[in-house]
């Protein structure tokens, strides 16, 4: 009996060692990482001056509709009425007709503020993200309509479903409290609050 | 006026072909007469930075509170009502991320990527569970885990499966483990997150391959008990060694085993050890040499592996974007402008070098190397133990769980008869 107990104890006194090293090694690698971690957390972004306006953000994001929504920087758009982000590039009449939009859900709306300007707002419920209305716009305009990951929708997922597809590598993490990457827009800051 | 507007699409025609880059203020802003005011650029903020630390709170004290359940309450109904918040919570509310199981890839990518900043919140979904397993046992494998949970609900009419099927089967979350560690390290991917069969189920919103595997999964899981846990999830197996050495672990009997076989047939995932008697006992010379021989085969099997792994490299590197694009590249064809992949179109406009991209490229492929050595030299040693395991012969007098492969769901308790003792 007492060489059973004996036993008992080798096996728990291994254990308790093991269960020591383990503890160790798992503090360790925490507090090593815990040295290379911010305060500020994390979120996914896309660069605008990488995207290639490919469609694959409306595609693969975890959510449908994408999180990934066209934003317009008005700063940057020249209000026009022949607007490359509007019409289809082959389009015979500038109008508001369904056939002559570029965008496949409408979702584009276009405002008559003064001859001969227009103002262009997108519709987030109608946006998919397809990145039409953006290729148009860099092609032929300012560059005023750009894909954004919208933060309101994403779910910030642990490795973002379309940076591991995007093909031109236009996704990467951002500080939260900086969490829009467009191009020219000067009320970044004021319209956030 | 015809002949301007044709005269604009001309150059809009040709512009398309020259310029294909950004943001150019072609236009200038106009200055609105009308006194009209540009609206503001819609940037809505990210979910508050709060949320995270409660939902490692909650972690927390879900891991609390169900280890309570099992260890102290030794109730079946509490780990059941437990699974059924996590699947609420960190399933459906929280969409399934950020997970336990995922986050050991973010670990690997810090680990290896130095200018990777993982969150906090990670670090504390890898870490919790692991310190709560090493103390108590696989709590969080019971109910917590929004994985398991959503399986352990669907166990209706568990059936055995043989021993020497589960000890194959059992060495697929190594491989798994292995390989999602080399994809991690490598930036490549993280395939437990791709291939994650559930999550679809909490987001509403799948692929129909990954719903259909998900339900697939489910419905196995309704006779072959937790399939995804058992032979396949990667995290399951940093819990099942560290559970082995766990302080304490759930016990069948709250008291002293009376050997009435009741609970023989009660755990689902076959986690119940049977007292081995000692008549049972096989001839020591013979059980020594089998030991000597498995003990030296086993480097064997590690060397093996390891030169089937480094051999394999270029085929495991071939997931990888980069890797892929190069070769693409390299075959140097001649795309119609229609059909040219997106992913060399985004190359084309980048600017960047293609001797660049190969030597990338090339750096890639030999870290694939050096990680199909390490992943096959792994799953060598684990061919190897598992043998070693089954032919190590071990005195049991009572029915125990398992503490690797039991998964602390507390099924087998109201089996036994025995009642607690009172202090």
């Amino acid at each position: 009996m007492s060489e059973k107990k004996d036993k008992m104890n080798r096996r728990d006194f291994m254990n308790s060692g093991i269960r020591f090293s383990v503890a160790l090694g798992i503090g360790g690698i925490a507090g090593t990482l815990l040295n290379k971690t911010q305060k500020q957390s994390y979120v996914w972004q896309l660069d605008p001056e990488k995207c290639i306006q490919c469609g694959q953000c409306a595609d693969k994001c975890v959510l449908t509709p994408s999180a990934v929504k066209c934003v317009h920087v008005y700063d940057m758009c020249g209000y026009c009425d022949l607007c490359g982000g509007y019409l289809r590039p082959n389009t015979k009449e500038i109008t508001t007709a369904a056939e002559s939009q570029l965008c496949p859900t409408s979702a584009i709306e276009r405002r008559f503020i003064e001859e001969p300007f227009f103002e262009y707002h997108i519709i987030d419920e109608l946006c998919i993200g397809c990145g039409k209305c953006v290729k148009g716009c860099a092609a032929f305009g300012n560059g005023s309509l750009q894909l954004q990951v919208r933060h309101d929708i994403c779910v910030n997922c642990n490795e973002c479903a379309i940076a591991r597809d995007c093909p031109a590598d236009a996704f990467e993490r951002v500080p939260a409290d900086n969490p829009y990457l467009l191009t020219g827009n000067s009320n970044n800051k004021e319209s956030k609050s | 006026m015809n002949k301007k507007i044709a005269y604009i699409i001309v150059f809009i025609l040709i512009s398309f072909q020259i310029y294909n880059t950004y943001a150019i203020q072609r236009f200038p802003k106009p200055e609105f007469e009308s006194g009209h005011t540009q609206p503001p650029t819609i940037t809505p903020d990210p979910r508050a930075a709060m949320w995270d630390t409660i939902d490692v709170f909650i972690l927390f004290v879900s891991l609390s509170v169900i280890t309570w359940f099992i260890l102290k309450k030794r109730s079946r109904k509490g780990v059941f009502w437990m699974s059924i918040l996590s699947i609420i919570y960190f399933g459906f509310f929280r969409e399934g991320c950020v997970c336990s199981v995922g986050s050991l890839q973010n670990i690997t990518l810090a680990l290896f990527n130095p200018d990777y900043h993982i969150p906090i919140t990670v670090i504390a979904f890898f870490a919790l569970p692991i310190i709560y397993t090493l103390f108590f046992g696989r709590t969080f494998c019971a109910g917590i885990c929004p994985l398991g949970a959503i399986q352990d609900i669907f166990v209706l009419k568990p059936m055995p499966v043989k021993a020497w099927l589960e000890k194959v089967l059992g060495i697929f979350p190594f491989i798994y483990l292995a390989l999602a560690v080399l994809y991690a390290a490598t930036k490549t991917d993280f395939i437990i997150c791709r291939y994650d069969p559930f999550v679809g189920f909490f987001r509403f919103n799948a692929t129909f391959t990954m719903f259909a595997i998900g339900g697939i999964l489910l419905l196995i899981g309704i006779f072959i008990a937790r399939p995804y846990c058992r032979f396949l999830c990667p995290y399951g197996v940093i819990l099942n060694l560290v559970s082995r050495v766990s302080k304490k672990h759930l016990t069948i009997t709250p008291a002293e085993c009376i050997q009435c076989r009741l609970c023989e047939d009660s755990c689902p995932f076959g986690a119940i050890e049977k007292p081995v008697p000692a008549k049972m006992k096989e001839n020591k010379d013979f059980a020594i040499r089998r030991f000597i021989i498995l003990a030296v085969i086993t480097p064997l099997f590690m060397l093996a592996g390891g030169y089937a792994g480094s051999q394999f490299h270029e085929n495991l590197a071939k997931v990888n974007h980069k890797v892929q694009l190069a070769e693409e590249l390299s075959k140097n064809k001649t795309y119609e402008t229609e059909l040219e992949p997106i992913e060399i179109t985004a190359f084309k406009t980048s600017g960047k070098s293609l001797d660049d991209l190969y030597k990338e490229a090339t750096i890639i492929i030999d870290e694939f190397y050096i990680g199909g050595w390490i992943v096959g030299l792994f799953i060598g040693l684990v061919f190897g133990l598992t043998l070693l395991s089954l032919s190590v012969y071990r005195y049991r007098e009572d029915y125990e769980p398992n503490k690797g492969t039991c998964l602390s769901c507390g099924r087998c308790m109201k089996y036994c008869p025995v009642k607690p003792e009172i202090d």
